[in-house]
């Protein structure tokens, strides 16, 4: 896996986790973000194996707390990659600039590009393409940006036919353009002149100075992007990373009498008969699923049960939960870690704290204490 | 020799019992498989000595034909019904057909409402109105005093039992004594309604204003027993048994847990008995508690059903299915891994794979004795629907994988995706 492109060698990247991830609450509650597994592999390791695959040999992680299960997790993880793991940690937070200040030796270290990357996001990381990219126009950073359909929503960026980006309008009322900012960058050592060791958002106090030199170029992304913070984005995420998965390594992808569509088991998982499983689940390890379970649109996290003829759709559970029989569960309900949710149950968007014990039917969205 | 008379009403009757009174007249809505009325006919079959069971009603002959002649054939009694040609109120049916209810002399007859669940001590109130030497002897139950608002009212006397005061559904509290709608009558009894009905005939020719209210209408209640109150003719015996009246659809599935509940101990028989799981040629499904299955009614040995669900002739329980405090009609079908909770699936109703009909139960509060069934509005006081249990109409096709909550169905709806707390036209 290593040295796959030698010119590339000895590439750095930074990688911005930041703090407790409490958008991905009830989950980040007993895993830091950076762990929770999507799609049967901890969100960060999508983003150091692209990396890594692309000839990065040092990764820092931006983080504004510590973590020690994080750390060693995760650098067992970088250790088999072959990869360097620096953690580096913000006392106070830093935004989204101050990190690459904070974080200035190991950057500046040699004159390659690095990356940056916002830990949140889903594609299929054309680093490659981006290296490129930027390469070619010579520049000093690149920024990749993605189509979205609603792009009032977000920072929408207006370049031109080369890429060479013009403007950033902020939530724009009237349409300019549907490409925003994907989150992802590469940039020369010397974009750290810009930037102070102070809180400094790069999207508001760095690139528009860069435009405005005309430093910073725009890559349009190739396929499906996603911001996975949330449970919601995070289950959509999945859909569109099977849907992709299918298209680039189906054999990877479970096929059975019991499934339909797009689904990822682990090995170690168990299903029982008379199942439907999917379109676009993801069973993790040591998971039992009981017979006569239908389950969709749906993670089902390590070593959790679900007892025969329940029916989940749009749903995380959490590690080591037990779903009862006959449960339903629906509407973006998340079940932290270790939850009971007891026989005949329903829960409808639910967000329930780790270590509960759910006895009776929660019929409207809320959260478990 | 003694005989006993059912007042059912008539279809105008009945309305909170909608939309499983819109196929089928209520009291033939089986109720621990049995239909409604027929544990009436069962309790008074029991009795020794009794040779006629008199149902008054208003519905049409035709609706009851073939419950007649099945009740004739099972119990080796005399049955007839006896239809009104209008709504005469629950003495004037009585009183109309005053010569078939005397006719043979009998000593003296029940008199049965025909929305009462209960477990009928009827030898016994028989014993008590002989003993009084009774016009009228009435079964009464304890109710709380909020409640006792709802129901008639007594006050007895503790040493002779003779109620001194009786007083329809009163607006201020009068006693936690309530009638139990179930009597025995002395054949003198008919002098007493001559009496009120030639009173009420010379009434209403002296009323120049003519209004349109039927002259032979009289209500047994208020216009004959409430002014026997008091004149030493006129009983009551407590009983402490299970009592309960069916008025809306939401009671059935108490009434049901309640029927099924008696069976226990009078007729074993009808309740379903879990797998063996010693014997693999049991072709049984799980029971939990007290279930009845027609015989008729297929279910699939993965299911579990109960505690406390009744099943109908022709019904399809499909495997993995788990059904719990529910009646489910004749002819109907619950797919796969389904779940059926506090809800009544009507005859024909078809519910697809791994959805839910689930109800919420509006029992008596079990904490506060002798609480008796409330039968709340359909809406409360913002509107909305008060959560009551889920209901099926008859013919409807419920698809798959989609959750009813709280709702009412009317019949032949197909529908096609989760409903909560809704009815649907």
């Amino acid at each position: 896996m290593c040295g796959t492109d030698s010119k590339l060698g000895g590439m750095k990247a930074l990688i911005l986790v930041g703090g407790y991830g409490t958008r991905l609450r009830p989950l980040t509650l007993s895993r830091p973000k950076p762990l929770v597994e999507f799609a049967n592999k901890p969100m960060l390791l999508h983003q150091m194996e692209a990396l890594v695959e692309v000839g990065v040999h040092e990764v820092v992680l931006a983080v504004s707390y510590r973590a020690e299960q994080m750390e060693q997790e995760l650098k067992e993880e970088a250790d088999k990659l072959g990869c360097k793991l620096v953690f580096s940690h913000e006392t106070e937070p830093l935004g989204t600039a101050g990190p690459l200040a904070l974080a200035k030796e190991t950057l500046s270290a040699t004159d390659e590009p690095f990356f940056v990357l916002n830990s949140d996001i889903i594609c299929e990381f054309p680093f490659k393409d981006l290296v490129a990219f930027h390469r070619n126009h010579g520049k000093e950073g690149t920024i990749v940006v993605t189509k979205v359909e609603e792009p009032s929503k977000y920072g929408v960026v207006v370049y031109g036919e080369q890429g060479k980006i013009q403007s950033f309008i902020e939530k724009p009322q009237e349409f300019v353009s549907n490409k925003i900012n994907a989150g992802m960058y590469i940039f020369n050592p010397s974009v750290l002149k810009r930037i102070k060791l102070q809180p400094t958002s790069i999207e508001k106090e760095v690139f528009p100075y860069m435009a405005d030199e005309g430093q910073l170029y725009a890559m349009e992304l190739q396929g499906f992007w996603m911001d996975v913070g949330q449970p919601r984005d995070f289950l959509r995420g999945m859909c569109m990373y099977l849907t992709a998965l299918r298209q680039k390594n189906a054999p990877v992808l479970h096929n059975g009498p019991t499934t339909v569509g797009n689904v990822l088991v682990h090995p170690t998982a168990k299903i029982g008969q008379g199942c439907r499983i999917g379109p676009n689940v993801t069973i993790g390890p040591g998971v039992v699923i009981e017979d006569g379970v239908c389950i969709k649109r749906s993670t089902i996290l390590r070593d959790a049960t679900i007892r025969s003829h329940s029916w989940l759709e749009g749903c995380i559970v959490g590690w080591r939960s037990v779903v009862g029989q006959w449960v339903r569960m629906e509407n973006t309900t998340v079940l932290g870690e270790d939850v009971i949710v007891k026989d005949e149950v329903y829960i409808n968007g639910g967000q329930v704290l780790p270590h509960k014990s759910i006895a009776s039917s929660v019929p409207e969205p809320q959260i478990i204490m | 020799m003694l005989k006993a008379i059912i007042l059912i009403g008539g279809p105008l009757k009945g309305t909170r019992f909608r939309p499983l009174s819109l196929d089928i007249p209520k009291p033939l809505f089986p109720v621990a498989g049995l239909p409604m009325i027929q544990h009436h006919v069962e309790a008074c079959a029991r009795v020794p000595n009794l040779k006629e069971i008199l149902i008054i009603g208003y519905y049409a002959a035709s609706e009851l034909q073939q419950f007649i002649a099945d009740m004739v054939q099972e119990y080796k009694v005399n049955i007839r019904y006896l239809q009104e040609f209008t709504a005469l109120g629950t003495a004037g049916g009585m009183y109309h057909f005053r010569d078939q209810i005397c006719s043979g002399n009998p000593d003296a007859f029940f008199v049965l409402n025909g929305d009462v669940c209960a477990d009928l001590p009827l030898q016994e109130l028989l014993s008590f109105h002989q003993l009084k030497n009774a016009l009228v002897s009435v079964m009464a139950t304890e109710a709380t005093r909020q409640q006792s608002l709802l129901y008639g009212c007594m006050v007895r006397d503790e040493g002779t039992s003779e109620v001194l005061h009786y007083v329809e559904k009163p607006s201020t509290f009068v006693s936690t004594l309530i009638s139990c709608g179930v009597y025995v009558f002395s054949t003198e009894i008919f002098q007493t309604m001559s009496t009120v009905f030639n009173n009420k005939q010379s009434d209403y020719y002296s009323d120049n204003t003519h209004n349109t209210k039927e002259s032979s209408c009289m209500q047994l209640e208020q216009e004959v027993i409430m002014p026997l109150a008091g004149t030493g003719k006129f009983f009551a015996m407590p009983t402490s048994r299970w009592w309960s009246q069916l008025k809306s659809a939401g009671s059935a599935i108490y009434a049901n847990r309640h029927y099924l509940h008696l069976y226990q101990s009078k007729s074993s028989q009808r309740l379903a008995k879990s797998r063996s799981k010693d014997n693999p040629d049991d072709t049984g499904c799980n029971i939990i508690g007290d279930v009845h299955l027609h015989p008729s009614a297929s279910v699939h040995p993965t299911a579990t059903l109960g505690p406390n669900v009744s099943v109908g002739a022709g019904a399809i329980i499909g495997p993995g299915v788990r059904i719990k405090e529910s009646i489910i009609l004749s002819g109907a079908s619950i797919a796969d891994h389904s779940l059926v909770l506090h809800s009544i699936v009507g005859r024909a109703t078809q519910v697809g794979k791994w959805s839910r009909v689930e109800g919420t139960p509006c029992d008596p509060n079990p904490n506060k004795p002798f609480a008796k069934m409330d039968n709340p509005p359909l809406f409360n006081q913002d509107g909305r629907l008060n959560p009551s249990i889920t209901i099926l109409g008859c013919s409807v096709t419920v698809p798959s994988e989609v959750i009813l909550l709280n709702s009412i169905v009317l019949p032949y709806k197909e529908l096609t995706r989760s409903f909560k707390n809704e009815i649907i036209l």
